[in-house]
């Protein structure tokens, strides 16, 4: 029996395929659970697991507190809107105090990217990201590979287009290491002024959304970050939606078995028109079904439980 | 009288043209003679056989922070660490609290530093009130005061016509303008360099561009107004390109590299897992900008080698990335970088390497010194090019333990400086 080879979760940059592999074969074994009548298996009794959320979440941090209590660890949410934030504590102060209280794992999401290296470098405690910044949102791109996998079978040579605003997007940076690792063909499509420097490096990048979508699988729509903007990035929203918001016209161009994902909150008349959410190709809520799913598996793994075990 | 014989020693003095074994004689503050084989009745004799005798190193670029911010650093540690450094003399960056941007402030900086200094301290003035770049501080009385520039250094100068004013206004008083170049629209919220690095870590990204926009600015005021301009912390490729074309065509400008920018890059933000003393502004640059900076300073383009030693305390750091405070230490281990990674790795020839610390910097803001002639200044700086040894933060004199060179191995230390020919700093190891 071989471990996890990861103690913390901080992206999936810094993850093999192989762990990748394991990640989402996990998370399959452990779905089933989420169907049983009583949703409860002892894994992690006696494991304690701390939520601290700097940010407004509000599927992300009910996902891993559900799969926190699937499977029996105890677990408690910090919000940093009620915590001894408001009274000036420091990230690091915050984190040496939670520490002192032993727990097993932190999962922490916060506006500046990279904080959860920095609580990695200084705590005991396992770190999972929860979304940093505009740098990963490790448990996104999985849940949502989970999902592409679960419709399509496999991940590998599957054509892929992320959509929107790239430049403020932890989604896509995550999405854009996964997919990529697994051999999944990634197209970039967004407003020029919403695409990163340097990017191209690593996936084609084109401003036509018909190309972008053209023959695609699946497309990965982002939400446009309105409160991470400091303004000028596009003229309007009315012609956001125009040049590169997601119609029923465009899916048509997509393959006939096209999957549409959004990791929400979702800016209906926008970057998606409310068609597309709601069509028959649109994946979104399977995406937060399996969100838990995939938090369990690295619940799992990370605090040592084998894939093995697991199934 | 106290005389003093430095015995031989390789003495390294660009402004004479000299790199030769000699024996430097100082009697009391002054040089008073260099030569072979010196013979000095009654003279204390320090054997320096095997060392290398320079005049002492000048950084036009350091932050004292005091007044203000004695917790990051002050006049008497600042200067402790420039001395343990290698550096005689060190330019004082006026954004103090207050800022220095009037003779009152100038003159308390200079009588703490004759009270408390280990080297010599060169205070810069403000370009503007408060460095707010609306009106002009007081150039006249700045420099009776004893300023040797003037530098809004950390808040660019965004509105060209104060710069044009200051440029202008300067020559009155023959001081030199330094500018901070950033062009602030560009840079707004930005902890880094803007590439395919911040991209990857979800950083706000710095365009090398917005330096350089101002470098052209700045170059074209200067030749606009027959003003002396000093480019501050250069650290792109384009900026130093607009340097030398404007050299070329005889503008009054000039720039400084720090060891950071010319031996690290935005690479270091990624490697380093988001080390906060990764974090400065100018940021670390490309590996294409940091091999331009490199050839600007082996083609001349490039004048002097600055520290931008900016202190801070572990609570200014020890933070989220996009939290912390600019800036790095840089005087205790300016010159080993240099000895190690310019000179050890072939990129540079001794003399030119003490001509970027000594020669150029006090040549660029007039300041003496920089030289061994008869009658200058007795600071004088002796390196140990064979030394080798690690850079130990905990060990360090200043208060700021802010850097990201922390464990490197260097070959080439100083071992001792004089100021007015009484030992400043030297070795504990070094048996003189």
């Amino acid at each position: 029996m071989t471990g996890f080879p990861h103690r913390h979760l901080l992206g999936i940059e810094p993850l093999e395929p192989s762990d990748i592999q394991t990640l989402l074969d996990t998370a399959d074994r452990l779905k089933e659970i989420l169907d049983r009548p009583i949703k409860k298996v002892p894994a992690l009794r006696g494991k304690t697991v701390i939520n601290l959320f700097y940010e407004a979440s509000t599927r992300t941090r009910s996902s891993f507190e559900i799969a926190e209590r699937v499977l029996s660890a105890d677990s408690l949410s910090i919000a940093a809107a009620t915590s001894s934030v408001t009274k000036g504590e420091t990230l690091l102060d915050t984190a040496k105090n939670l520490e002192a209280m032993n727990p097993d794992m932190v999962i922490m999401r916060h506006s500046s990217s990279g904080a959860p290296h920095f609580l990695a470098r200084h705590c005991r405690f396992s770190v999972v990201n929860a979304g940093d910044g505009a740098h990963e949102h490790p448990t996104q791109a999985l849940l949502d590979a989970l999902t592409l996998r679960q419709r399509k079978g496999r991940l590998k040579g599957l054509k892929v287009a992320i959509v929107g605003d790239i430049l403020h997007s932890r989604v896509a940076r995550s999405n854009l290491w996964l997919l990529s690792k697994m051999g999944a063909q990634v197209v970039l499509c967004g407003p020029p002024t919403l695409v990163p420097p340097g990017i191209e490096a690593l996936a084609p990048v084109t401003s036509r959304i018909d190309e972008a979508v053209e023959g695609a699988d699946a497309i990965m729509m982002l939400r446009l970050q309105m409160e991470r903007m400091s303004g000028g990035f596009f003229p309007t929203t009315r012609e956001y939606h125009v040049r590169f918001g997601l119609t029923e016209e465009r899916v048509k161009r997509a393959k006939k078995d096209v999957l549409v994902l959004h990791p929400g909150p979702m800016n209906r008349g926008v970057e998606i028109a409310s068609e597309v959410a709601d069509g028959p190709y649109s994946v979104i809520l399977d995406q937060v079904t399996n969100g838990v799913a995939v938090r369990m598996a690295v619940l799992y793994l990370l605090l040592g439980g084998s894939p093995e075990a697991a199934s | 009288m106290s005389r003093l014989l430095l015995k031989g020693g390789r003495v390294v003095d660009p402004a004479q043209g000299i790199d030769a074994t000699l024996d430097v004689l100082i009697a009391e503050e002054t040089i008073e003679e260099v030569g072979p084989r010196l013979q000095a009745r009654g003279a204390q004799v320090l054997d320096l056989k095997g060392l290398v005798v320079c005049p002492g190193f000048v950084d036009v670029h350091t932050h004292l922070r005091e007044p203000g911010r004695e917790d990051k650093e002050t006049i008497a540690t600042g200067t402790r660490a420039a001395a343990a450094g290698g550096f005689t003399a060190v330019c004082a960056m006026p954004n103090t609290e207050p800022v220095n941007d009037n003779a009152g402030i100038t003159l308390s900086i200079l009588e703490k530093a004759r009270a408390e200094g280990a080297v010599r301290v060169y205070p810069i003035g403000a370009i503007t009130r408060g460095s707010r770049g609306e009106e002009l501080a007081e150039y006249g009385d700045l420099r009776e005061a004893g300023c040797v520039a003037v530098s809004d250094d950390g808040r660019p100068v965004a509105s060209a016509r104060v710069m044009r004013r200051a440029l202008e206004y300067a020559t009155a008083f023959d001081l030199v303008v330094i500018d901070h170049c950033e062009e602030p629209t560009l840079s707004e919220r930005a902890c880094m360099n803007e590439g395919p690095v911040s991209t990857i870590l979800g950083l706000r990204g710095a365009p090398a561009a917005g330096e350089a926009i101002m470098v052209e600015r700045d170059v074209l005021l200067a030749e606009l107004t027959g003003g002396r301009v000093h480019i501050a912390h250069i650290s792109t490729a384009a900026s130093v390109d607009a340097v030398r074309r404007g050299k070329a065509r005889g503008v009054g400008v000039t720039a400084e590299a720090t060891p950071h920018h010319l031996f690290l890059t935005d690479e270091a933000v990624r490697e380093t897992g988001y080390d906060t003393s990764t974090k400065m502004n100018p940021p670390l640059r490309s590996e294409a900008d940091r091999q331009a900076l490199v050839a600007a300073v082996q083609d001349g383009t490039v004048d002097c080698i600055a520290t931008d030693h900016a202190p801070h305390t572990v609570d200014d750091k020890k933070v989220e990335y996009d939290q912390a405070a600019f800036g790095i230490v840089g005087l205790e281990t300016a010159v080993a970088l240099c000895l190690d990674r310019l000179l050890g790795a072939g990129l540079l020839e001794l003399p030119h390497l003490v001509a970027l610390l000594s020669t150029n910097p006090a040549k660029v803001l007039g300041l003496p010194g920089g030289t061994l002639a008869a009658g200058a200044p007795a600071d004088v700086t002796v390196l140990d090019l064979g030394k080798k040894r690690q850079v130990d933060p905990k060990h360090f004199e200043s208060k700021g333990r802010n850097t990201p060179f922390g464990g490197w191995i260097l070959k080439g230390w100083p071992a001792m400086t004089l100021v007015g020919g009484r030992i400043a700093w030297k070795d504990p190891r070094f048996r003189a």
